[in-house]
């Protein structure tokens, strides 16, 4: 049996200390928002939790094609680990999302171009899921995971752009102070620290948990391997 | 015996050289001539020959296309009563019913053009012919498109006729509908390539091919829609550029990973 390695170990009480500041920060440190109120309080974690996401979306996407050209199946593992994790933090981001919605745009749910690549960014992501099940033979599954994830990640951008030809409401909260009618803000030096802390916090976590599912993943291919030791 | 050997070889170098000139056909000659002399046939006439293939089977028994227009009609009767297309909704609603009827059909043959090839192991042959991988791309690419064009070329008058819509029938609109017709299926076939290998084939093209289509879907949804409501040119020149560079990226990205597809 592999032991865990003490840098994980290390890792893992520095994600939950770090989750928990910034829960701290966000919650009660951070500034009540003078318009929207408390449910503002929920934009940190949605922009800490999109961040990682997507940045593990185009993780997995280039680990995709550097496993087409080297056939090297620890990438294939990556961008598995990657997509799974990613895939979880987007759908927090959605619910995140629709609860500061509610009170802000009076609905839980709109059309909006975020909002849409969004979800069909999260759907390419669950059949991406449903492809690999289908396939049993582990090198073609990791071939067609890698062109899907391709497909996707190219895919992704050129919808939101076409979304973009219908209107937008989403904030643009950074570089753009003008969207206060759309429920935009400026925000005072506390919200940064808040928002800066909860991108970085979710970006520890994300390495943690990405680590975790690596570690499973290798564990999973020496079960494999033992299986068909015993049966031969 | 000597005699006979050397005979033999000069009738096979022989045959060699007539095989190189194309007066001999190379799959004649002993294995040991090695094939790699032969003349291999240019990337086009391969791909051509894919697609002959294709619509000389197609021609013979109409299966696919047939069921491609048979189901493109019922969606577009149950689109009549579940939206009550009256002249007021069909202004907005008129692109949106035929993509919508177009993806559907589409998928159908898409599967049904690529579950031939593997049911029947013809895809191991087409895969053995001395040719590049993207051919068969190509090929099947060429053949799908021509179905889908060949339903739209009746589903499309027959729509007209049916709600009295003569907009369908000018020239940007068919563009249109060419260029979103050719996105679709430059991704569906490298997806369908990909799903008829899977263990829930049946069921999985849909669900891989929508999410990445969609980009494709409603551009050409916002462009027809704006021909159709006679807006001027200038006003659909946005989305007609996202369709033609939808159709470049993918068609390119494709002939890139199709090799990793079908690879044994």
């Amino acid at each position: 049996m592999q032991s865990k390695p003490i840098a994980l170990t290390i890792l893992d009480i520095v994600s939950i200390i770090a989750l928990v500041i910034a829960t701290y920060l966000a919650l009660v440190f951070a500034p009540t928002e003078l318009v929207m109120g408390e449910v503002q309080r929920v934009f940190y974690f949605h922009v800490g939790t999109a961040w990682v996401a997507l940045l593990g979306f185009i993780l997995a996407s280039l680990a995709g094609v550097t496993y087409l050209i080297t056939k090297n199946m620890a990438w294939d593992r990556f961008e598995v680990a990657a997509v799974e994790v990613s895939t979880l933090f987007f759908f927090i981001t959605i619910c995140l999302g629709s609860i500061w919605a509610r009170p802000a745009w009076n609905t839980w749910w709109t059309w909006d171009v975020r909002l849409t690549t969004a979800a069909i960014t999260e759907l390419i992501f669950i059949a991406y899921f449903m492809l690999r099940q289908g396939i049993e033979d582990p090198e073609k599954r990791a071939r067609f995971g890698a062109v899907y994830t391709l497909l996707g990640g190219i895919s992704a951008p050129i919808t939101f752009m076409v979304i973009r030809l219908f209107r937008t409401i989403h904030p643009v909260v950074i570089g753009n102070p003008s969207a206060a009618q759309e429920g935009g803000f400026s925000m005072t030096p506390d919200m940064r620290t808040a928002f800066f802390f909860a991108l970085f916090a979710f970006t520890v976590i994300f390495i943690d948990l990405i680590w975790h599912r690596l570690r499973l993943a290798n564990l999973e291919d020496k079960v494999e391997q033992l299986k068909l030791k015993v049966s031969m | 015996m000597a005699v006979k050997s050397k005979s033999r070889e000069q009738r096979v170098e022989r045959r060699k050289q007539k095989a190189e000139s194309g007066k001999f056909p190379a799959f004649l000659l002993p294995p040991s001539v090695g094939l790699s002399s032969a003349p291999r046939p240019s990337f086009l006439k391969a791909t051509l020959a894919i697609v002959k293939k294709d619509l000389v089977a197609e021609f013979r028994s109409f299966e696919l296309i047939s069921a491609m227009l048979v189901f493109s009609l019922l969606i577009i009767i149950i689109f009549n009563f579940a939206l009550e297309l009256d002249i007021k909704t069909r202004q907005t609603v008129t692109a949106g019913v035929l993509w919508t009827t177009f993806a559907f059909a589409g998928t159908l043959g898409l599967n049904r053009s690529m579950a031939v090839e593997k049911d029947r192991g013809c895809m191991d042959g087409l895969l053995l012919a001395p040719v590049d991988r993207s051919v068969i791309y190509f090929g099947k690419a060429i053949s799908n498109l021509a179905f889908m064009l060949i339903v739209e070329a009746i589903v499309l008058p027959v729509y007209a006729i049916l709600y009295n819509e003569v907009r369908i029938f000018e020239l940007s609109f068919i563009g249109v509908i060419l260029l979103g017709s050719i996105g679709y299926i430059a991704v569906g076939t490298l997806l369908s390539a990909m799903s008829v290998q899977t263990r829930t084939r049946d069921v999985l093209l849909p669900i891989l091919l929508f999410p990445i289509a969609i980009p494709v879907l409603l551009a050409s949804v916002k462009a027809s829609g704006g021909l159709l409501a006679g807006l001027e040119f200038s006003e659909i020149v946005t989305p007609l550029n996202i369709l033609i560079v939808y159709d470049v990226i993918f068609i390119a990205v494709a002939f890139m990973v199709f090799d990793f597809v079908v690879e044994e």
